[in-house]
C-alpha cells in the first residue's frame, strides 16, 4: 500500500457551504415528515427512481422516501434491530435490505432516528425497480392505502432507438401521459385539493434548473484532481437532488454546491489528498460500513470521480431534464422517458455508459460493488466487467456486501481485494511507463 | 401402466429431463433452417412466434443435468439459480437456431438478463417485452397493444415472415387447445388426483414448453383418455395446494417427495404455459385479443401487479376451488418477489385457518432428506389436528 501524503490545502471561501446547507436541508424535511404525521395531513411515499415529485409538490404532498430513510438508520449503526423485526415477521434474509428497515420501522411504532416515519396515505410506484412495487403491496395491505404503480416502459434491447420519432417512444409517451393524468385524478382524491397546473409549471421549472445545476456538479469531476468524491459528497448531492426536488431550496443547494466545486477546482483541491487513482463506482455504497469502505479507497489516494448511482438514483436528473412549460403534463411524459430511461433501465445495458463515462472523466478503473439487497444494480455485474476488460482494456474489480446488512461485511476480505486491484493498477502505470 | 400412456409421460419425461432439448431437435431435424426464439420466465405470447413459423422455447432453467461452467463468471452472487442455468444452455451451444431471445421485466434480476445475452451473444436479437405493471390504467392495454405489435414487427423482421391475421388465427388455436388441454389435465388433477401423479402431471405440462406445440397437442389428446381410464384409488392423503413454481422450478425430486406424501391438487408450476384461463378469441383483431387475454383473461403471479387480482386472495380462491385441505408455500433461493409474496400468503393463510407451510427450494438442489422431514411433520400434525 502507499503511504499517505498529505497536501496542503489552500484556504476556501465557501468550504463546508453545502455539507452544511445539506444537514438543515434533511432537518427540514424530517420535520415536515414530523409534523404531516402529528397533524394527520397525508403523506406520500414514493421512491428515488421516479418519484413524481413534480406533481406530487403541486398538491403539497410530503414526501416520505424510504430508502433515503432507510440508509439513514444504516451511517447511524442503528439498522440492525430494524431488519430483525422484519425477519421476525417472516421477511427472508435474502431480500432487500431496504424493505425491511422500512418493514422495522413500521413494526417498531414508526420512530425513525430522524424524526415521526410517517404512514402513506398514498404511494407512487413506478416500474424502475420491480421491488418498488412489492414493497408498495406491504404498505397497500398494512394500511389500505391506494397505491400507484407508474409503468415506465424501459429500454427494449436489439437495435432499440429512443427517439422522439420512433413509433414506440410516441406510444409510450402516449402510455405515460394517460397515467400521470390518472395520477393527477388520484391526487386530487387523496389531497382534496383541485390541480393546480400553473404550480406544476412552477415546480417543474425548478426541476429544470436543478437539472441543469447537478449537470455541472458533475461535469466538474472531469478536471483533475476531481474536487468531490462521488461515493461521499456525491451520495449528498443526489440525496438533495432527490428530497428536494422541484423546491427553490434544491435550487439554491445546487447553486452552493456548484459554487463551492468550482472554488475548488480553481485552487486545485482535490476531493483526496495527491489524487493518484480516478475511480468509477458501479454499484452503490456500502452504508452499514460507509466510512471504513471510503476509507479502503482513500488510503491508495484513489477517488471515485464519478458513479453510476448518482446517475440512476437520481432519478434520471443527470441526464439533463429540459421541461416544456408550456405544455406541461406532454413535456414531463416525454421528459420522464428520455431521462429515466437511459439513466435507470440503462443499468442493465451500462457497458457502454461505462466506457463513455471512463473517457469522459479519464477513469483508472471500475470498481463494481455487488450488493446482496439490490439485484437491481447487482445481477449483471461480472458480466459487464468482463465486457469492459475485453473491449476498452478497463480493469475492473468485483466485490460484494450488502447496502444495509452489516452480517455480510467482511471487511478483511475486502480490503485485500481492494488493494489487490490497486496493486494491478499500479503495475499496470508502470508498465505502460507512465 | 397402459403402455401408450407410458410411452406418453417417457416422451415428455426426455423432453424435460434430457438438456439438450430433443423436442426441439427433432422439430429442426424436420426444419433445419428454422428458426427458434428463446423466450425466459414467465410468459410470452408464444403464437407470435408461431405464427411467424419460428419455434419457441421456453427457457426454464435446468437442475443438476446442467453444469454450470461459464454462467456463474457473468452473475453475480445473491441471484437466483435460474438465471444461470438458462444462460448455460445457451452458452454451452444447446438452443440451436437461436434467432430471437425474449425476456420479460418480472424481477429485478431477470431485468438484467437482456443486457448479459446481449453481450454474450451479439447476434441473437435480445429484446425486452415490457407487460404493463400499471394493469388497470385505462392506458395500459392500448399499450400492450402496441407493445405486442412492435415484437411482432421484430419477429417478421427477422424471420422475413410476415404475420398476418389469418396465420396468427390459426396459431391461436394450436395454442387455445394446448391450454384447453392443460386445463383438462389440472382438472383430473383437481378431482382425481390418484389417477395422475403430481410428477405425470408436471412433465405432461412442462414438455409443452420445450417441444413442437401440435406435437404436444397429440400427446395430450391421446393421454388424457388413457389417464381418465386408469382405474386407481384414492388414497387416505392430504390435499393440498403448491404455491411458489411459478419461475424458477423445484427438482423433480423434491416434487416426488410430494407425491409420495400428499395429493397435490392444484399449483402454479409454470403458470405461463397456463397463464391464459379462457380461450382466446379468434374473431377480431387476433393480436388485440391475445393482448386483452393477458390482462383480463389471466391468472395471477407474484411478478404481476394487478389491484384486482391481490395474490392472497387469489391464493385462497385456488384452494377453495380445488378443495385443498392445506397449502405449500414455496419460494426459489434467492427469488426478491416470491419470498417477499410468502408473507403475505401466510399472513392470508393463518388468517383464514388454514394450514401450511412455508419452505425454499433451488432447482438445483440435490438433498431431499431435509424436505421431505419437514412435508411429512407437517403432513402428520395435520392428521393428529384431524383426528
Amino acid at each position: 500500500m502507499e503511504s499517505q501524503r498529505v497536501a496542503i490545502r489552500p484556504p476556501l471561501e465557501h468550504a463546508g457551504e453545502s455539507r452544511n446547507e445539506s444537514r438543515r436541508l434533511i432537518d427540514a424535511w424530517w420535520q415536515e415528515l414530523t409534523r404531516a404525521d402529528e397533524e394527520e395531513r397525508p403523506v406520500a411515499n414514493a421512491f428515488v427512481m421516479g418519484s413524481m415529485a413534480e406533481i406530487l409538490h403541486t398538491f403539497d404532498l410530503p414526501i416520505s422516501f424510504p430508502e433515503i430513510a432507510a440508509l439513514q438508520t444504516a451511517v447511524r449503526g442503528q439498522q440492525m434491530d430494524l431488519l430483525l423485526a422484519a425477519e421476525d415477521e417472516g421477511y427472508s434474509p435474502d431480500i432487500c435490505g431496504y424493505v425491511k428497515i422500512d418493514v422495522g420501522l413500521h413494526a417498531t411504532g414508526r420512530q425513525h432516528p430522524q424524526g415521526v416515519y410517517p404512514k402513506p396515505a398514498i404511494v407512487v410506484a413506478t416500474n424502475m425497480c420491480n421491488t418498488y412495487i412489492k414493497w408498495a403491496e406491504i404498505w397497500e395491505r398494512k394500511y389500505e392505502c391506494p397505491v400507484f404503480v407508474l409503468d415506465l416502459p424501459g429500454w427494449r434491447g436489439t437495435g432499440f432507438e429512443y427517439d422522439r420519432t420512433s413509433e414506440t417512444f410516441a406510444n409510450d409517451v402516449r402510455y405515460v401521459e394517460g397515467q400521470l393524468r390518472e395520477l393527477i385524478e388520484l391526487c386530487e382524491q387523496v389531497s382534496g385539493r383541485p390541480f393546480d397546473v400553473d404550480k406544476l409549471r412552477i415546480v417543474m421549472g425548478h426541476v429544470n434548473e436543478m437539472s441543469e445545476l447537478y449537470q455541472a456538479i458533475l461535469a466538474q469531476n472531469k478536471n483533475r484532481p476531481a474536487p468531490f468524491n462521488a461515493l461521499t459528497e456525491g451520495i449528498n448531492y443526489m440525496g438533495i437532488a432527490n428530497m428536494a426536488r422541484g423546491r427553490p431550496e434544491g435550487v439554491e443547494f445546487m447553486r452552493t454546491a456548484l459554487a463551492e466545486l468550482e472554488e475548488r477546482v480553481a485552487k486545485g483541491v482535490g476531493a483526496v489528498a495527491d489524487e493518484r487513482w480516478r475511480l468509477l463506482l458501479v454499484g452503490t455504497a456500502c452504508y452499514s460500513n460507509f466510512r471504513e469502505f471510503v476509507g479502503f479507497f482513500d488510503q491508495w489516494n484513489g477517488v471515485f470521480v464519478a458513479s453510476e448511482y448518482m446517475s440512476y438514483a437520481g432519478g434520471g436528473i443527470d441526464r439533463g431534464i429540459r421541461y416544456d412549460l408550456d405544455r406541461p403534463i406532454e413535456s414531463l411524459a416525454e421528459q420522464i422517458l428520455l431521462t429515466t430511461q437511459p439513466s435507470m433501465t440503462g443499468i442493465f445495458h451500462s457497458h457502454e455508459w461505462q466506457a463513455e463515462i471512463a473517457r469522459e472523466y479519464d477513469i483508472d478503473g471500475i470498481c463494481y460493488h455487488g450488493i446482496k439487497s439490490c439485484r437491481t444494480v447487482s445481477s449483471g455485474l461480472p458480466d459487464a466487467r468482463e465486457w469492459l476488460m475485453q473491449h476498452e482494456d478497463l480493469p475492473g474489480l468485483f466485490v460484494q456486501s450488502d447496502l444495509v446488512d452489516a452480517r455480510l461485511w467482511a471487511g478483511a476480505q475486502l480490503r485485500n481485494r481492494i488493494d489487490a486491484f490497486f496493486e494491478s493498477l499500479q503495475s499496470r502505470r508502470a508498465q505502460a511507463g507512465v | 401402466m397402459d403402455q401408450e400412456l407410458e410411452s406418453i409421460i417417457e416422451e415428455c419425461r426426455v423432453a424435460v429431463e434430457d438438456p439438450g432439448y430433443p423436442g426441439l431437435q427433432d422439430w429442426l431435424s424436420s426444419n433445419p433452417d428454422g428458426l427458434v426464439l428463446g423466450h425466459f420466465q414467465v410468459y410470452f405470447p408464444e403464437e407470435l412466434a408461431h405464427a411467424a413459423g419460428m419455434f419457441p422455447l421456453k427457457l426454464m432453467g435446468a437442475d443438476t443435468s446442467v453444469q454450470i461452467r461459464e454462467a456463474d463468471a457473468h452473475i453475480a452472487a445473491f441471484v437466483c439459480s435460474i438465471l444461470r442455468t438458462s444462460l448455460e444452455q445457451a452458452i454451452s451451444g444447446r438452443i440451436r437456431n437461436l434467432a430471437i431471445y425474449v425476456t420479460h421485466p418480472i424481477c429485478d434480476a431477470a431485468r438484467h438478463l437482456n443486457g448479459v445475452w446481449t453481450r454474450q451473444f451479439p447476434d441473437v436479437n435480445c429484446q425486452i417485452l415490457y407487460y404493463p405493471h400499471n394493469t388497470r390504467s385505462a392506458h395500459g392495454l392500448p399499450y400492450l397493444v402496441d407493445e405486442y405489435r412492435r415484437v411482432a414487427g421484430i419477429i417478421e423482421d427477422v424471420t422475413g415472415t410476415t404475420i398476418s391475421d389469418e396465420s396468427l388465427r390459426a396459431s391461436i388455436e394450436v395454442f387455445n387447445e394446448n391450454r384447453r388441454l392443460l386445463r383438462d389435465l389440472y382438472g383430473i388433477k383437481r378431482e382425481t388426483p390418484w389417477l395422475v401423479s403430481f410428477v405425470e402431471a408436471y412433465l405432461l405440462t412442462r414438455s409443452a414448453g420445450v417441444m413442437d406445440r401440435e406435437r404436444h397437442n397429440d400427446l395430450l389428446r391421446r393421454a388424457l383418455p388413457l389417464i381418465r381410464a386408469r382405474t386407481g384409488k384414492s388414497q387416505d392423503k392430504i390435499r393440498i395446494v403448491f404455491e411458489g413454481g411459478f419461475c424458477e422450478q423445484p427438482p423433480l425430486e423434491l416434487l416426488s417427495v410430494l407425491q409420495d406424501v400428499v395429493y397435490v391438487v392444484d399449483d402454479d408450476l409454470l403458470i405461463g404455459l397456463r397463464w391464459l384461463v379462457e380461450d382466446v378469441p379468434t374473431a377480431g383483431d387476433p393480436l388485440e385479443n391475445l393482448a386483452e387475454a393477458y390482462i383480463e383473461s389471466s391468472s395471477y403471479s407474484p411478478v404481476q401487479r394487478d389491484p384486482l387480482k391481490p395474490k392472497e386472495k387469489m391464493l385462497l380462491a385456488r384452494i377453495r376451488d380445488s378443495n385443498a385441505d392445506a397449502a405449500i408455500v414455496a419460494a426459489a433461493k434467492m427469488c426478491e418477489p416470491g419470498l417477499e409474496e410468502q408473507v403475505a400468503y401466510d399472513d392470508a393463510l393463518r388468517e383464514a385457518g388454514l394450514p401450511h407451510l412455508i419452505m425454499e427450494f433451488e432447482e438445483k438442489t440435490t438433498n431431499f432428506e431435509q424436505a421431505r422431514m419437514e412435508i411429512e411433520t407437517f403432513v402428520e400434525s395435520m392428521l393428529f389436528e384431524f383426528a
